[in-house]
């Protein structure tokens, strides 16, 4: 069973590193850590903040749409082109196809992030005045993204099950933006004196992902020993992991649950 | 020993939009292949053989009924162990080559270098790719994607083969290959179970036929029997003929038609045709051709579905 779904990764790995979007996507989000040295010489002192921040926000961005339009068509292109048919009728499971996929693209995040990542430290390194501790506190930053990218594939893998590449991106995109207000409708659940509306702000809190629970690590937290002071809190990364793996554990039993029902016309 | 067993097979197809309704694609059927045969499954398009072919492969579920492979449920993965598929027009990652192609669903059959490496190169061979090894799919024409779905159904040796329409878009000389490929998995013991609307094919090739038409199964058993192929007649072209031959000829002949130094005759009384071949070797003229004249399929769904 491993070695079936790792070689169905694998093969995703190898179709996704072989399209050009990608490559166009990574190009752009280096061109924008890079730029990031022109602005941070626009400010007084803050360089190296503007470059992390600019950084980060870039292989955040970039990676969510590498997720979105890579996840998105990763059941649906399969089907369309028909080249699922001969490899269902091999002897793998449903279950096994869509985890090596996820897999396959989980796998192409990591190896751009670390490219982007590269770009980052290299801007860093450039600019100067960064301490080591400072590369390494970049990591657990990185991580964190990760975790938000690897929840937005689960997403797009769900919709791609039974919707087209389109609907799928929207509904993606949609809860990547909703994700991020998550604290403000528990906060708003809390203030207004509206029963349904309260139970609907905490349905929805609770039910949407949250991706505000992976916005743990900024500037700050990287430059720490340079004049900021806020720590880095171990157990809030290990929250934001254990709650994506719940979280992308539900949503992709729901799209082989679906994917299982599904006849191949 | 019946390697596929169908029981009541049906499988219906919701459409439209807002209301949906049923399509019955396929109805009741019944059908048995039996451990070393080539199984033709006839029908013209839209008959039902595809939706068959993936009911079997698991690829529909179906609206009742059971199939089974190899005494095996279709839904049973490890039964897929022991089968080759070739989907109806074919699609392949284009951005493989055909080596990344094979060695990639032979991971899936859980094969490892270096046996693979060699199952590999040995197919590519026997399908004619040699040259194309490691060009991407994206640069092969229909009939090379055809001859390496072919390959791809026979990575892991399966003991019975479904084919979808196997000659589809190929040349004469790539069908000839699959002809000969067939024919080289039946010597090897390997069950072949193949849709096609091309009778030819299907004469050449099968032990016994099931004929499918609009979903049902209208006749299952040996080609001679289920067919009744007749012969309407014969189409001859001879050389070295002259005109002193020619009223002798016209009698055997119910068409007399010359075309330069060649006659084209055509000839629907047996009896006629061997008076005409008596008279052909006796007056030394030469035989350039003897073609049997037969209905197409075509013309044969139209007189099986008629007559019901």
């Amino acid at each position: 069973m491993v070695g079936r779904i790792l070689a169905i990764a694998g093969n995703t790995y190898r179709e996704n590193i072989r399209d050009k979007v990608l490559y166009n996507l990574i190009l752009f989000a280096l061109i924008m850590i890079f730029s990031s040295l022109a602005l941070g010489q626009l400010t007084l002192g803050n360089e190296s903040k503007v470059i992390i921040d600019l950084g980060l926000s870039g292989i955040s961005i970039f990676g969510m749409l590498i997720a979105i339009f890579i996840g998105i068509s990763l059941v649906y292109k399969e089907l369309e082109k028909r080249t699922v048919y001969a490899l269902l009728a091999k002897p793998v499971h449903r279950h096994e196809w869509i985890l090596g996929k996820y897999l396959g693209l989980l796998f192409t995040l990591l190896v751009n992030i670390a490219v982007m990542t590269v770009g980052l430290a290299l801007a860093m390194l450039y600019t100067g005045g960064i301490q080591a501790g400072g590369y390494v506190r970049l990591l657990p930053a990185v991580y964190t993204i990760f975790l938000s990218l690897a929840l937005i594939t689960a997403l797009a893998l769900l919709f791609s099950t039974f919707s087209s590449p389109a609907l799928s991106a929207v509904f993606t995109f949609f809860l990547w933006v909703i994700g991020h207000f998550g604290a403000d409708l528990r906060s708003f659940a809390e203030l207004t004196k509206s029963a349904p509306v309260m139970w609907l702000c905490r349905v929805l809190y609770y039910v949407l992902p949250n991706f505000s629970a992976f916005a743990i690590l900024d500037s700050r937290s990287i430059l720490r020993g340079t004049g900021y002071l806020q720590s880095i809190d171990p157990w809030a990364i290990w929250w934001a992991t254990v709650y994506c793996a719940i979280y992308c554990a539900f949503l992709i039993a729901l799209g082989i649950s679906i994917f299982m029902r599904r006849d191949f016309k | 020993m019946p390697v596929v067993e169908i029981e009541n097979l049906t499988k219906d197809f919701s459409i439209g939009f807002w209301k949906k309704h049923p399509v019955r694609a396929l109805d009741n059927l019944c059908l048995e292949v039996h451990e070393g045969e080539i199984f033709g499954f006839l029908g013209p398009n839209g008959a039902g053989k595809s939706t068959t072919i993936k009911l079997l492969m698991h690829l529909l579920h179906p609206t009742s009924g059971t199939a089974r492979i190899l005494g095996r449920p279709v839904d049973s993965v490890s039964m897929h162990k022991s089968i080759g598929y070739l989907p109806e027009n074919p699609y392949f990652y284009d951005y493989l080559t055909p080596k990344e192609l094979l060695t990639y669903i032979g991971r899936l059959f859980g094969l490892h270098r270096p046996a693979l490496s060699k199952k590999v190169d040995a197919l590519i061979e026997d399908v004619g790719l040699e040259r194309a090894g490691n060009l991407q799919l994206r640069k092969f024409s229909k009939g090379m994607v055809q001859r390496i779905g072919i390959a791809q159904a026979l990575i892991n040796d399966p003991e019975i083969v479904f084919l979808d329409e196997p000659m589809s878009g190929l040349d004469p000389l790539g069908r000839m290959d699959v002809r000969r490929i067939i024919t080289s998995l039946k010597a090897r013991g390997v069950t072949v179970f193949f849709s096609s609307h091309i009778l030819p094919d299907v004469e050449a090739l099968c032990d016994r036929v099931a004929i499918l038409n609009r979903g049902r199964l209208q006749e299952q058993g040996a080609l001679e029997e289920i067919l009744k192929v007749r012969i309407e007649g014969h189409d001859v072209i001879l050389s070295g003929w002259t005109e002193q031959h020619l009223s002798d000829i016209r009698q055997f002949c119910d068409e007399v038609r010359p075309m330069g130094d060649r006659l084209q005759l055509r000839v629907n009384d047996p009896q006629k045709m061997e008076g005409l071949l008596s008279f052909v070797f006796s007056n030394k003229l030469e035989l350039i051709s003897l073609n049997p004249i037969r209905p197409s399929l075509e013309e044969y769904f139209q007189s099986l579905v008629g007559s019901r």
